[in-house]
């Protein structure tokens, strides 16, 4: 079940026959059976697949928060099985954006500070903070909320924050969980809107899990997971409500295994 | 520096963001270090306060009195008093003594003009002014001849002025005293009540002889000495003096062997000593007991940052996500404990300092502040914020992120 896929110097994530197994002994759980694919720069890619399917694993571990059992995963050509906690951390705070269903913005604290957080970590002087954060605020077009508290924002406007939270630090690959969980359908096409200009615009690399097929049409490529494996990895066609997402010329889209 | 600099930023963030809970937080710290620091100013005043008054009764002043001293089953009026010849014998062979003064006192009205006043009489030298720390105001000491021989003279106190003459000058008038009559030749400057509640300025000296030839003999004991004053020079040793003393008048008084004396010696250096450090020994209890505050405030705190901890779990999870350290999270967690223990310090300091100052004033206690005690509870509140914030901020730090991020 090898694959010669990874390393690739060009993958800017390669998995190659990640398994994941959680508990020991009896209990043990197996949440991934060896999954693998390579997300280009510039993708948009959407993960998904029903609940226990291990697409929320697969995330967790592209964004350094969890290890992984078996297999190896390279980001950049580097494989990330040997960092520590605190490399792990550091590998997060340069290089990745998250985005998460629940917003998790902190609380009483106004928009602006809260995508100054990311930067706070990077150990920025305070003007080149405030001016990064608000050049972000500007790009998720809240510029004139910076001032207010989570609470005084709509659910919309909170995830833009978070957005532009992940923005902030211009990482390499920005990972949304659920982005659309919590909102409404209109809201939840402005997000998607929103991400699909920042991926065409900037060339933003984006994965995202999701279960709304309605949301994974707007990204280039959708990864379908089924019990631990990968079951499908297609690009998508062309979104009808919107201009295509940015895609990668054919060939380089990461070939699956199941 | 520049992390410590970030988590400081971090930590003071997060205090604003919770304006109250952190000053309920500090409350418990505030409450311990103003107790600690006011205990201890009040117990420190009150030590000074009774060092004063003991030095006002007299510098290196011992008492010789006839008895046994006070206590159950003591007899004192039995004992026989002392005699001139004791004085004499003491000034002989007794070294180390600055003043030597002879002191027997009984009651009697005096009248001037039309006014009348009971006080105390004492028959003394001028070596009492000596032992007892009394200064003229005005007027002269006995002469010497009037010392050895008697002369119908006296000094009085600052009450006895107020009272027979109505704060006019005394000096050269007369006062009857008993039946006879004496001249005032000196006044005393006041020193105001003893720390029992008598005026120490309620006294008419005269001459030992006189007061043996007209006031003695309304009691078979009052022709003699009743007590010995002695102040002792500079630099000797009370204990030393105390043993040749009681050796002196053991042999003098004819006891022997195991006979317990029929007099004692009262030592006001020993009795300072003894006094001060009871007072200095419930200073430190009465600190003790306002530390123990101090830790129940540093519990309080411990306390809080754990909720707290638990409370942000998901916001350290989003921290952890984005990138901060582990030791970020740490020295973020540590720093704002620290500030918050060491901000209830300083409020806690102030506290104490307006505490001690109106406490001091009703209960007539100088205000001794000890700037050792404010530095020590000020440099305990910070300690405790390091030890009781470290255990709630590793658990922070070593929160899984996938779990805190998952965590309502």
């Amino acid at each position: 079940m090898s694959n010669n896929l990874c390393p690739r110097a060009d993958a800017l994530v390669c998995f190659q026959q990640v398994t994941k197994v959680y508990g020991q002994g009896g209990a043990s759980f197996q949440a991934l059976r060896g999954i693998d694919f390579a997300i280009q720069p510039g993708e948009f890619v959407s993960l998904m697949g029903p609940s226990g399917s291990g697409k929320s694993t697969v995330m967790n571990i592209v964004g350094c928060l969890d290890e992984l059992s078996g297999g190896e995963y390279w980001f950049r050509g580097a494989p990330v099985s040997s960092l520590d906690r605190n490399q792990r951390a550091l590998l997060r705070r340069l290089h990745l954006g998250f985005v998460f269903q629940g917003f998790n913005l902190l609380a009483r604290t106004s928009a602006l500070e809260n995508v100054e957080l990311p930067l706070l970590y990077r150990g920025l002087p305070k003007t080149e903070r405030r001016r990064m954060a608000m050049a972000a605020l500007e790009q998720v077009g809240l510029e004139r909320w910076a001032k207010h508290q989570p609470s005084e924002l709509s659910g919309g406007q909170q995830q833009r924050v978070a957005i532009a939270r992940a923005l902030a630090t211009q990482p390499s690959l920005l990972l949304a969980d659920e982005p659309t969980g919590n909102l409404d359908s209109e809201r939840s096409r402005d997000i998607m809107e929103l991400m699909v200009r920042l991926n065409r615009e900037q060339n933003l690399t984006i994965l995202m899990v999701t279960h709304e097929p309605d949301m994974a049409a707007y990204s280039g490529r959708t990864i379908h997971c089924v019990d631990g494996r990968v079951a499908s990895d297609q690009k998508n066609p062309p979104h009808p409500a919107h201009t295509h997402a940015h895609t990668p010329e054919a060939g380089q889209t990461g070939a699956t295994s199941c | 520096m520049l992390m410590l600099m970030n988590a400081l930023r971090l930590a003071l963030q997060e205090i604003r963001r919770n304006l109250l809970r952190s000053f309920l937080t500090t409350l418990g710290i505030i409450i311990g270090v103003a107790a600690v620091i006011t205990m201890v100013t009040l117990g420190n005043g009150a030590t000074q306060q009774v060092t004063n008054r003991i030095s006002a009764l007299g510098s290196n002043l011992m008492m010789v009195n006839r008895g046994q001293g006070m206590g159950p089953g003591r007899d004192r009026v039995e004992a026989p008093g002392f005699r001139q010849s004791d004085i004499d014998a003491i000034r002989l062979e007794v070294a180390g003594i600055k003043a030597l003064a002879p002191v027997s006192q009984t009651s009697v009205t005096l009248i001037s003009g039309n006014t009348s006043w009971s006080s105390s009489v004492r028959g003394t030298t001028n070596d009492y002014l000596v032992a007892s720390n009394w200064d003229l105001q005005s007027g002269r000491l006995f002469t010497n001849d009037e010392e050895t021989n008697g002369g119908a003279v006296c000094i009085v106190g600052d009450t006895i002025v107020e009272e027979l003459f109505a704060n006019q000058s005394p000096l050269n008038r007369r006062i009857r005293v008993g039946r006879y009559a004496c001249t005032v030749v000196g006044v005393l400057k006041a020193k105001g009540q003893t720390s029992f509640g008598n005026d120490q300025d309620d006294l008419v000296l005269m001459p030992f002889p006189t007061y043996q030839t007209r006031l003695a003999g309304r009691d078979a004991l009052s022709g003699d000495v009743q007590q010995i004053y002695l102040s002792l020079m500079d630099g000797v040793d009370s204990s030393h003096v105390e043993e040749r003393l009681t050796r002196l008048l053991r042999l003098r008084r004819n006891i022997t062997g195991s006979e317990s004396d029929n007099f004692h010696i009262m030592d006001t250096t020993e009795l300072a000593a003894t006094l001060t450090s009871t007072t200095e020994t419930l200073t430190g209890l009465l600190g003790a007991v306002a530390g123990v505050s101090l830790l129940v405030g540093g519990i309080g705190i411990m306390n809080i940052m754990l909720v707290s901890v638990t409370e942000r779990t998901r916001e350290i999870g989003i921290r952890l996500a984005i990138g901060a350290l582990e030791h970020e999270v740490l020295w973020q967690f540590l720093v704002e404990a620290v500030v918050l223990s060491s901000f209830g310090g300083i409020l806690g300091i102030l506290l104490a300092l307006l505490l001690s100052w109106i406490m001091a004033l009703l209960m007539k206690v100088p205000l001794v502040l000890d700037p050792g005690i404010i530095v020590l509870a000020f440099v305990f509140s910070a300690l405790v914020g390091v030890v009781f914030g470290f255990f709630p901020a590793r658990r922070a730090a070593q929160l899984n992120p996938i779990e805190a991020l998952r965590h309502e």
